[in-house]
């Protein structure tokens, strides 16, 4: 009954579907003949050293900024006292682990001392296993010649995220109490969420400089949302039965929190610090566009010189210090369920381990305190004992690589390019800006209803005063390219791991490594495949955007009722009618949101792409931090990828709104007839 | 609507104050929800009130007694009521209005820290899906009521052990409650009741989650606990059979209000409307009815020499000894004849259960 009403609903959706495909393809097919002869006209290009006057306008502001900076009390009470606390404290954990400090040459404890202490941390948080790792991946910085650089990495993230965590939980403890806190904070997060992540460094430098400590706050941005979220969700999911159970009891709030809410949402709360922690790391990485010390450096400086060598090594210590970072945040999450079941007997030999690592530690810190050779990694200069040849390694495939299967990285360059980028760009970005404009709002209407509108209206509207209009038609052209392939990925892969347990246990692992790695990392491959073009950011682009919306079809296609899949399938539907007739089209909302997910993580990705010739916004993004003239523009760049952002974003969600609503409506009509 | 069928003499007798006095008790769900009770929408039915004001009258107009070590039983089906019926007294769902006496203290004048202190000390409450602490062993599960309180650990253990024991879980103690079969969890949200030794114990459908045979030995395990310790309960369920067992008086609720209050074999001799018949149609009368309810007036002709039952003996019980007697039973009461009982009179009990 529930099954063949579901059915019925989902023929009537496609049908609705269908008519509105037509739409869209008729205004298309408009586009394209108005294009012939229109081409080329009012486009809005502006040259890369050409200035608007807005982007003048901002030049001056920043000086006008940097010239109060020293007599504004807004900045002496404000801002300059976030940065200085920032400041102190990401100072005083550089000290300790990477910079040298307190008249030493050398930070307060060596290699071989933190090391000893990530090791014990590992196991106290963790278990024996994670230790292991963390022993083995902290070795491995200085193997790759990069112990400094991973230790300041490590410090600006531990920096940011005590931050979060002190700020974090609390009010996500908060916000799950709290249906009116919870409803104010929930837009302001989507909206830091939201945001392509290197978007806000630039303005941030206006108020709090370049260097560490804006790199930090940078992270706080986009690293807070994670813990505040799971916190508040954790904490709202703990079963209304334990709650009421110790109510009855007469327990106070404070009881309650205390020894239900919060011992109960303790998993989850766990698995919000673990997301904070990843998102830290990914953003401090990003952050040494804005001069933040560590890894991202190294990868950036290498990426600019298009020294793939370099920029894998440095790139391999970013993935095993996100390898090793998430196994013990994982592994303390997971203890939270052991924890309190262990009996008295491995209770006590863990205590016997815990103090004999302790030891160590202690002695590792005393060694690695005084002596010069536990205090300095030991190895050459450059590159480590491995680092060095790690990166020759790579440089000669690389070179290998590109020398030999040419052909090859080339035709599957060109086929895209030729076949599918450059027409798309070429219709996008050659057409009058009043023609796209036109046309966007006129799909837009169609998916997503007349409400969109006005919003869409406005970005447009905006993206022409920012100077950057062709840019951002190169760049939109980009993301909808890669964003077409994360779909067809994600349609592809996630009805299969949605159908197949098998499938899904081998694929998730993989999803799941892959979207704790920072988004700098996925360029490096790409680059020595395929060297720097705009194809290379495109392919990266895909690479970060494809796990998310698999995963999210994949969980669409695994909701559908199983029995609506049985009725399919004993009515005599082959799979292929099971996966396009009822799964799918239940599935939809799930699709939907992939696709607005797809493109939010393409369209970050795109901009980060800048750095190895994407060309357009990212590109001028990139060069704003690094040329002075171009700051203006820079940030004029960086408000047009926001602009896009909540253009795109907007639309897609209004769309999937307006699926379920359409569903809804249509499954109470139906209600009503029978 | 039938008159809730309330007095004073259906409390049994020798007690002073009640346990619990609900008067005039409502709860209405919903927007202004207050604006509902004592005008014309309050007659209004659930279906036409929730039409009108979008609110839901969930407990209406509900008054009843219940004497100390009474069992009194709340029977309904789902969205009867019953369940916030219960969550008021306890106050664990705000009532609309009418009035809470527990043992003659008003029970809604009562301010944060008195409530507390009551839910502390004077009643506990079992609940449907146990809402047991999973980080918790068995043990402290047990004792979190008195952890609450603030008594020492020593004392507190040392009770939860004692509990452990009255509830059948000895040897569990350090167990893990998801380690439990769903019968013993539940002992353990019995002991957690019981642990704090309340005078009150409220029981919202503790047992419709388990298996018939598992709940068949909770009833009987409420029974004994019932007579060992001698607490007053009001139980929730929405199975009469269970209510039937347990009950030494019954309230039937309807779309929130109450069609009778009786004694099983009242409800089940007498039933107030057409709902209840259907009810009980079920049920076996000889196991509920007593012989109050077949036997006939005594005639002049009747021969006295027969033996003599209560009137209180359920038809079941008595069926040996008045198919065995060639004269009619004498019922008595308090010592005096009352009615008499032949064998046609029994037969026509059991004959009807097998129809």
């Amino acid at each position: 009954m529930t099954a063949l009403a579901g059915t019925a609903a989902s023929v009537r959706r496609r049908a609705g579907g269908l008519t509105r495909g037509w739409l869209v393809g008729g205004v298309v097919a408009v586009w394209v003949l108005l294009w012939i002869p229109l081409r080329g006209r009012d486009t809005l290009a502006l040259s890369t050293s050409e200035l608007s006057p807005l982007h003048e306008r901002l030049n001056d502001l920043r000086d006008a900024i940097n010239n109060t900076r020293g007599s504004s009390p807004v900045f002496s009470a404000f801002f300059d006292v976030i940065r200085e606390s920032v400041d102190a404290l990401t100072v005083f954990l550089q000290s300790l682990i990477s910079q040298p400090a307190y008249g030493r040459p050398v930070p307060l404890i060596g290699w071989l001392g933190v090391v000893a202490v990530a090791t014990f941390g590992a196991y106290a948080v963790g278990n024996l296993r994670v230790a292991a790792l963390t022993a083995a991946g902290f070795t491995s910085f200085g193997l790759l010649g990069f112990w400094q650089q991973s230790m300041d990495t490590l410090a600006l993230t531990l920096a940011a995220v005590l931050i979060c965590l002190a700020i974090g939980i609390p009010l996500g403890i908060w916000a799950g109490l709290s249906d009116r806190l919870n409803r104010v904070l929930t837009p302001v997060l989507d909206f830091m969420q939201t945001m392509p992540t290197f978007v806000y460094l630039a303005p941030l430098t206006l108020f709090f400089l370049i260097g560490p400590a804006s790199g930090v706050i940078a992270t706080l941005i986009y690293a807070m949302p994670p813990v505040i979220r799971i916190t508040a969700h954790g904490i709202r999911s703990v079963a209304p039965s334990s709650v009421e159970a110790g109510t009855s009891l007469g327990a106070t709030r404070w009881q309650l929190l205390r020894s239900v809410r919060v011992p109960l949402a303790k998993r989850t709360i766990v698995l919000g610090i673990n997301q904070t922690v990843m998102c830290a790391l990914s953003m401090v990485t990003i952050a040494a566009l804005i001069d933040a010390p560590g890894l991202g450096q190294v990868v950036l400086r290498a990426l600019q010189t298009l020294d793939v060598g370099t920029a894998f090594s440095a790139g391999l210590a970013i993935v095993i210090m996100a390898i090793v970072l998430d196994r013990v945040t994982t592994a303390a999450r997971d203890r939270v369920e052991t924890q309190y079941r262990m009996g008295p007997r491995a209770r006590g030999r863990r205590r016997v381990v815990l103090a004999g690592l302790g030891v160590l530690t202690a002695v590792a810190l005393y060694l690695s305190y005084t002596y010069v050779w536990a205090a300095f990694f030991p190895g050459p200069e450059r590159g480590g004992a491995v680092g060095g040849e790690v990166a020759d390694g790579v440089t000669r495939a690389s070179d290998w690589v590109q020398l030999n299967l040419g052909a090859v990285t080339d035709a599957v360059r060109n086929a895209i390019s030729y076949g599918l980028l450059n027409p798309l760009q070429s219709l996008i970005a050659d057409s009058p800006w009043y023609l796209v404009s036109a046309v966007v709002l006129a799909i837009a209407w169609i998916v997503a209803g007349p409400r969109i509108v006005p919003t869409a209206a406005v970005c447009l509207g905006l993206l022409v005063g920012s100077g950057l209009w062709q840019e951002a038609m190169v760049t939109l052209a980009a993301t909808l390219v890669a964003t077409v392939i994360v779909m067809a990925l994600g349609v592809v892969v996630g009805v299969w791991m949605g159908r197949s347990d098998r499938a899904d246990g081998l694929i998730r692992p993989t999803l799941d490594a892959a979207q704790v790695m920072p988004a700098f990392v996925y360029l490096v491959p790409f680059l020595g495949l395929f060297g720097a073009s705009r194809f290379t950011a495109i392919v990266a682009a895909v690479v970060f955007a494809a796990p998310v919306a698999i995963k999210l079809v994949a969980d669409g296609i695994r909701g559908v009722p199983a029995t609506v899949v049985e009725a399919a399938v004993s009515s005599g539907s082959s799979a292929w009618q099971v996966i396009t007739k009822v799964q799918l089209p239940l599935a939809r909302q799930s699709v939907t949101l992939a696709a607005n997910q797809g493109l939010i993580y393409v369209l970050s990705m795109v901009v980060v792409g800048g750095l190895v010739g994407a060309g357009a916004l990212g590109y001028l993004v990139v060069a704003g931090f690094s040329q002075s003239d171009l700051y203006g523009k820079g940030l004029a760049a960086g408000l047009a990828v926001v602009l896009l952002g909540v253009l795109l974003d907007r639309t897609t969600q209004a769309a999937a709104r307006r699926l379920d609503a359409g569903a809804a409506h249509r499954g109470l009509r139906k209600g009503k007839d029978s | 609507m039938p008159e809730p069928l309330i007095s004073a003499e259906r409390v049994p007798a020798g007690v002073g104050e009640p346990a619990l006095a609900v008067t005039d008790l409502w709860k209405v769900f919903g927007p202004r929800a207050d604006r509902v009770v004592g005008t014309p929408l309050a007659d209004l039915s659930r279906a036409d009130l929730m039409a009108q004001t979008g609110c839901v009258a969930a407990v209406r107009d509900i008054s009843f007694t219940v004497a100390p070590t009474e069992v009194f039983v709340v029977m309904g089906l789902s969205g009867s009521g019953k369940s916030t019926l219960v969550r008021c007294l306890t106050r664990l769902v705000e009532p609309t209005s009418g009035t809470v006496l527990v043992e003659g203290e008003d029970l809604r004048g009562a301010d944060a820290k008195r409530l507390r202190d009551l839910r502390r000390h004077r009643f506990a409450m079992v609940f449907q899906h146990f809402g047991l602490l999973p980080h918790r062993r068995v043990l402290d599960n047990i004792a979190y009521g008195l952890e609450i309180r603030g008594v020492s650990r020593t004392e507190r253990y040392r009770r939860a052990g004692e509990v452990l024991d009255l509830v059948g879980l000895t040897g569990h103690a350090d167990h893990f409650p998801d380690q439990l079969s769903g019968g013993m969890q539940q002992r353990v949200g019995l002991g957690r009741a019981l642990a704090v030794d309340p005078r009150i114990l409220f029981f919202d459908e503790p047992f419709s989650a388990l298996d018939p045979l598992i709940r068949r030995d909770m009833q009987n395990e409420v029974l004994r606990l019932h007579h060992e310790v001698g607490k007053t309960m009001i139980f929730i369920t929405h199975d009469l059979h269970e209510a039937l067992r347990l009950g030494d008086r019954i309230l039937i609720m309807r779309d929130g209000a109450a069609v009778q209050i009786g004694r099983p074999d009242e409800v089940v001799g007498a039933p107030a409307d057409d709902y209840v018949r259907d009810f009980v149609a079920d049920v076996p009368k000889s196991h509920v009815l007593t012989i109050r309810w077949v036997m006939r007036p005594v005639r002049d002709d009747d021969p006295l020499d027969g033996p003599e039952l209560g009137a209180d003996v359920v038809v079941r019980d008595a069926v040996r000894a008045v198919l065995s007697s060639s004269a009619p039973v004498k019922v008595v009461h308090d010592g005096e004849l009352v009615g008499m009982v032949d064998d046609e009179a029994i037969l026509r009990v059991i004959v009807a259960e097998e129809q």
